[in-house]
């Protein structure tokens, strides 16, 4: 019998490793995986590269992991917000790298590792810093620049509800980042807040079918889920 | 002649004007955001949020924020009956792949052909976040700017040649201003209107760029 639902942080997080590259689902709060990321917090992983919209808002979650020093480079589209101090005293102390992409640069990449893409041509930052040094074609009168794929060792995203052959569903605004993230990583880990039997989905509203999924984890709804 | 700037509200209240029933918009953060808050509520408008939302809606009543339901600048929302969600791929398609009618972006400059900068200012103290905005400044079918005419110090914001760094190369559709509205046109920058009282010539003299009087 397949059951990808694990019962304990460490068993979801098994596959992380010092130097890994992780990405992490959510859109400043919402769908930001908190609890897995405290449970990497928890298993000391460090020197990671994460891969996100944004780099950590307020004290607690991604801004907890850069905190407790674990991370070497971020790969985000937007860093900088009101609540994004953790980050910036990091940036500015020069103990974070940061590469910065375009948010459907950062979407599309990570889209084509899922999808076994090479790379692809893109008008989005054509003729600023953020091509710059990157090849660049005319294609049917138009500027392109060639971007690559974004894999990961690991994906961490925050699903709703979750079965154990590892189908998930996502909430609202919540799912952003999610379904592509899920398909981009060599091991996926779902944090979703119900578990249900096999056939309690309805397949015509699976979002992230289980093929993109390692492990599925419970955990319970915080009173400050959305705190942004 | 004396003449009075438009407002943020007046300036929101211009921009929607030039959005049709129909048209699937994405309202940047900051200024452009307002703009929502004066489309007509009889006229039928799609507004498109870049973390997956399409028909999204005005802001909760305080007390009923749903923190899984949030804008680009992160402040909770709603979403109208036969909105939908959709995830961040998908998203930027409808940016990427033309099917926005109409983005409309805050801005630091604008160049007379249609360049954007709106995303850095490259001093060297400043942290850089672009989001999603070069994808929204080349996806979207017209761009559409709103800006302050000048800046604090009393520059034009309307320039020759962008010296920020660019958004996007020859983007910019239109650009709304609190003096003046002005279409970007292969000839360069033509008033479509300016504020009440404001004389012709000093539009032209605080602008420091040529624009095609119609």
């Amino acid at each position: 019998m397949i059951n990808k639902i694990v019962n304990s942080m460490a068993d979801a997080l098994a596959d992380v490793r010092d130097g890994s590259v992780v990405m992490l689902g959510g859109f400043g709060g919402a769908g930001m995986p908190n609890e897995l990321i405290d449970g990497l917090i928890a298993l000391g992983a460090k020197d990671l590269t994460l891969v996100a919209n944004n780099a950590g808002n307020g004290e607690t979650g991604m801004a907890a992991l850069l905190k407790a020093g674990r991370v070497r480079k971020i790969i985000c589209s937007f860093p900088r917000q009101a609540d994004s101090h953790v980050f910036d005293g990091l940036y500015r102390a020069g103990k974070l790298e940061l590469e910065l992409v375009p948010q459907g640069n950062l979407a599309e990449r990570i889209r084509a590792a899922g999808a076994g893409i090479g790379a692809f041509f893109t008008p989005t930052g054509y003729g600023t810093e953020l091509g710059t040094g990157k090849e660049t074609r005319e294609i049917g009168g138009r500027m392109y620049v060639l971007e690559h794929p974004l894999h990961a060792e690991l994906a961490l995203v925050k699903a709703e509800r979750g079965d154990r052959w590892g189908n998930l569903t996502y909430r609202k605004a919540a799912r952003n980042f999610g379904p592509v993230m899920a398909t981009a990583a060599r091991c996926t880990v779902a944090q979703v807040y119900e578990t249900v039997e096999l056939g309690g989905l309805d397949p015509e509203t699976i979002v992230t079918p289980g093929i993109f999924v390692k492990r599925v984890v419970l955990v319970e709804r915080g009173a400050a889920a959305g705190a942004a | 002649m004396s003449y009075v700037r438009r407002t943020r509200d007046q300036m929101a209240a211009r921009v929607a004007v030039d959005i049709p029933e129909g048209a699937y918009v994405n309202l940047g953060i900051g200024l452009p955001t307002l703009v929502a808050n004066h489309l007509p509520r009889e006229r039928e408008i799609f507004l498109h949020s870049e973390n997956g939302i399409l028909g999204m809606g005005p802001a909760p009543l305080q007390g009923f924020e749903d923190w899984d339901l949030i804008n680009a600048g992160k402040q909770p929302v709603t979403l109208l009956a036969g909105g939908a969600f959709f995830h961040h791929a998908d998203s930027f398609g409808m940016m990427r792949g033309g099917h926005l009618d109409i983005c409309v972006l805050g801005a630091f400059q604008v160049a007379v052909n249609g360049d954007l900068a709106n995303w850095h200012t490259g001093g060297a103290d400043a942290i850089p976040a672009v989001g999603g905005a070069m994808d929204l400044a080349v996806g979207a079918k017209r761009t559409f700017v709103m800006m302050e005419h000048l800046t604090k110090g009393g520059a034009s914001k309307l320039v020759e040649r962008c010296t920020y760094p660019l958004t996007g190369i020859g983007c910019v559709s239109r650009i709304y201003t609190d003096l003046a509205t002005l279409e970007v046109t292969p000839a360069g920058l033509s008033a479509v209107d300016w504020v009440e009282g404001l004389e012709f010539d000093e539009l032209l003299r605080l602008s420091g760029v040529p624009i095609v009087r119609p």
